[in-house]
């Protein structure tokens, strides 16, 4: 069953890898952004939704890895142009587009743990504001670290590496690992610590550890989506790391379902999708006889007053906490009773 | 300069800052005792606020009446806020009330941007206002704006302190606060205090709004939102969800950061949002009650 659902799952990317150049060059832009989106949203379903703990710093995450691997693999000419004052090593070396992606995920899991062991010990409200504070930190820190970051201006030259393969390679990553670890016992002591800390220290779960391995997983996916962003984006300040990038975000993740992998992903095809189509409808538009002016931000606008709806109508997400499986469950596993739980999740 | 003079300046500075923290704080503390919500979109009444007043006297009404619609309007739309968006998700779990109200400050910038498009606009002040005070041979300044700020906040402060030791309402919140359920089994009504509470809220970040416009000379749909986020540091500061914490909180903000600025070596300053956030983590870990130690369950 599992080994089906693995090639099914190979084949679906394979297909949208190899249909991709073929789709137009706008429709492919917004696959790729789509994709990275599906990398950022899931990574944070995994630490905000299964745990319940609702962090809002994934963004400052973000921004760190794009920031990290933009100056990692920017030539080494290029920093003699912009960034003369980086310090030694790094002003003189320019690495593969893997090895930055794979250095800047790790810078954020460094942050993430160390950030994270203080933090990942409140609960509740506090946590949210903590995260949000070090969100902030993150973005004051990028836009006076001149020497790294060119501070507020903006950073260019970042080579366009990121094309739909590799959205495509570390979205299967991603998904993977964190299905494998959402639904895992580990991914159990999540989701029970987010259902009654009380019931599960009493069941013998240690909540900090397993608070932290989920906030660090994310932090190193959305290390890795920020640098996929940056080398898509090529030039970006860290403005385009902050309250308006989190905002979209967190629409994306509660629209599809937060206690859901497929849900998250569901949540960005959706908003994408309609951000797509509002996007047309506010250039305006004649229905019969009347005619629609253009409304710039309308779109937006529409979008928030979807999100309240959601909030008040099914504040659980599309999805709530189910997942969509290619392949259903064989009929023998059921009867054999396997929690729902166990059952391995692919979009 | 000398350093006293130095020093009162600064004061000065500080003073009128934390005037407008602890007005724009104390209506996210009344409204997260009540609710147990931290409202993001507080910071945009204060647009609401700053714009009605720019609009108001842009069509030539005087400027005293501008000021009050300003407020008029900002208690307005934290009515509207309420009955449109809060009371429907009222019970939810906190992180469905946060997130909504994340959703409504999505909505109202966009829709600011949307009227009043995003580049900064001219606030227009009387010229009266500009007036400029000079003490100690000029060493010390400051202009009818400051003076304006403290004046209306410190009454601010005395109709809230009346209001809620003195009329029924007021009585319901803090019973409110206390404990909702309570509140409404003793015959509160506490549809009406929650109303109540959006709406002075509201109307004391609106008058923040324009007075924080009137000191930097423009307003724009964005601009409630980092001073929001601040003055929530500044109720922390002071104990979330009292109105004296929220107040003593906003005052000591404001001189922290004005010190921050004013004292330490200028390589620092640039960090100045940095620090003030970092104070709100350390706070959140060992002090999460603020200064006047309320207290709350925040860790595991």
């Amino acid at each position: 069953m599992r080994a089906a659902r693995l090639v099914l799952f190979a084949a679906a990317m394979v297909a949208v890898g190899l249909a991709a150049p073929h789709i137009g060059e706008y429709p492919q832009r917004v696959l790729l952004v789509m994709g990275i989106e599906i990398i950022m949203v899931v990574s944070m379903a995994l630490s905000n939704g299964f745990t319940g703990v609702f962090s809002l710093s994934h963004v400052g995450f973000i921004g760190l890895g794009a920031y990290a691997s933009a100056i990692l693999t920017l030539p080494v000419t290029a920093k003699h142009a912009y960034l003369r004052d980086l310090p030694g090593f790094l002003g003189h070396v320019s690495l593969g587009f893997l090895p930055a992606t794979l250095i800047a995920g790790a810078l954020c899991v460094v942050v993430a743990f160390l950030v994270g062991l203080p933090l990942m010990r409140l609960s509740g409200h506090y946590v949210t504001v903590a995260t949000l504070g070090l969100l902030v930190i993150v973005n004051v820190v990028l836009v006076n670290a001149d020497a790294f970051t060119r501070g507020s201006r903006t950073f260019t030259g970042v080579l366009p590496y990121t094309d739909i393969w590799w959205v495509l390679g570390w979205l299967a990553v991603t998904w993977l690992v964190c299905s494998r670890v959402a639904y895992s016992p580990f991914g159990r002591a999540m989701r029970v610590s987010r259902e009654d800390l009380v019931t599960a220290e009493a069941v013998g779960i240690d909540v900090l550890p397993t608070r932290m391995t989920a906030f660090v997983i994310s932090a190193f996916f959305c290390g890795v989506a920020g640098a996929l962003y940056a080398h898509y984006l090529t030039s970006f300040s860290p403005h385009a790391f902050y309250f308006p990038l989190m905002i979209q975000l967190l629409v994306m993740l509660v629209i599809g379902g937060m206690a859901s992998l497929t849900g998250a992903s569901v949540g960005v095809v959706v908003v994408t999708i309609l951000s797509e189509v509002l996007r047309n409808l506010e250039r305006g538009f004649q229905l019969g006889a009347l005619h629609v002016p253009p409304l710039y931000g309308a779109s937006q606008v529409t979008l928030g007053v979807i999100f309240i709806l959601i909030m008040v109508f099914r504040p659980q997400g599309l999805l709530g906490d189910r997942e969509l499986v290619l392949v259903p469950r064989s009929r023998r596993s059921r009867a054999a009773g396997m929690p729902r739980e166990e059952t391995e999740v692919q979009a | 300069m000398n350093v006293i003079d130095y020093v009162f300046q600064q004061l000065v500075n500080a003073v009128s800052l934390g005037s407008l923290y602890a007005l724009i704080a104390v209506g996210l503390s009344l409204v997260f005792g009540i609710l147990n919500l931290i409202n993001f979109a507080h910071g945009d009444m204060m647009m609401v606020g700053a714009f009605a007043a720019l609009l108001l006297e842009s069509a030539g009404v005087p400027f005293p009446l501008a000021l009050l619609g300003g407020v008029v309007f900002g208690g307005a739309a934290g009515f509207v806020m309420e009955r449109a968006a809060f009371r429907p998700v009222r019970g939810a779990p906190d992180v469905t009330m946060l997130l909504t109200s994340l959703g409504v400050t999505y909505i109202l910038e966009n829709l600011g941007i949307l009227l009043f498009s995003a580049s900064p606009r001219n606030f227009p002040l009387p010229v009266w206002l500009g007036h400029v005070y000079k003490l100690a041979g000029g060493r010390i300044t400051f202009t009818n704006i400051n003076l304006l700020t403290l004046v209306f906040s410190v009454l601010a402060f005395l109709f809230l302190y009346w209001f809620v030791t003195r009329t029924g309402v007021g009585l319901g919140m803090r019973a409110t606060a206390e404990d909702l359920v309570a509140a409404r089994l003793v015959g509160v009504r506490v549809n009406l205090v929650v109303v109540v509470a959006f709406v002075l809220a509201s109307a004391f970040a609106g008058l923040a709004g324009l007075l924080w416009a009137a000191q930097v000379g423009v307003a724009y749909p964005l601009m409630g939102f980092t001073p929001m986020l601040k003055s929530f540091v500044a109720a922390i500061i002071g104990g979330f969800g009292t109105i004296e914490g929220a107040l003593l909180g906003g005052y000591v903000l404001g001189a922290l950061e004005i010190a921050i600025v004013a004292f330490l070596p200028p390589s620092v300053s640039p960090y100045r949002d940095a620090l003030v956030f970092a104070l709100l983590i350390v706070l959140l870990l060992f002090r999460p009650g603020g200064i006047i130690n309320v207290r709350r369950e925040v860790k595991l």
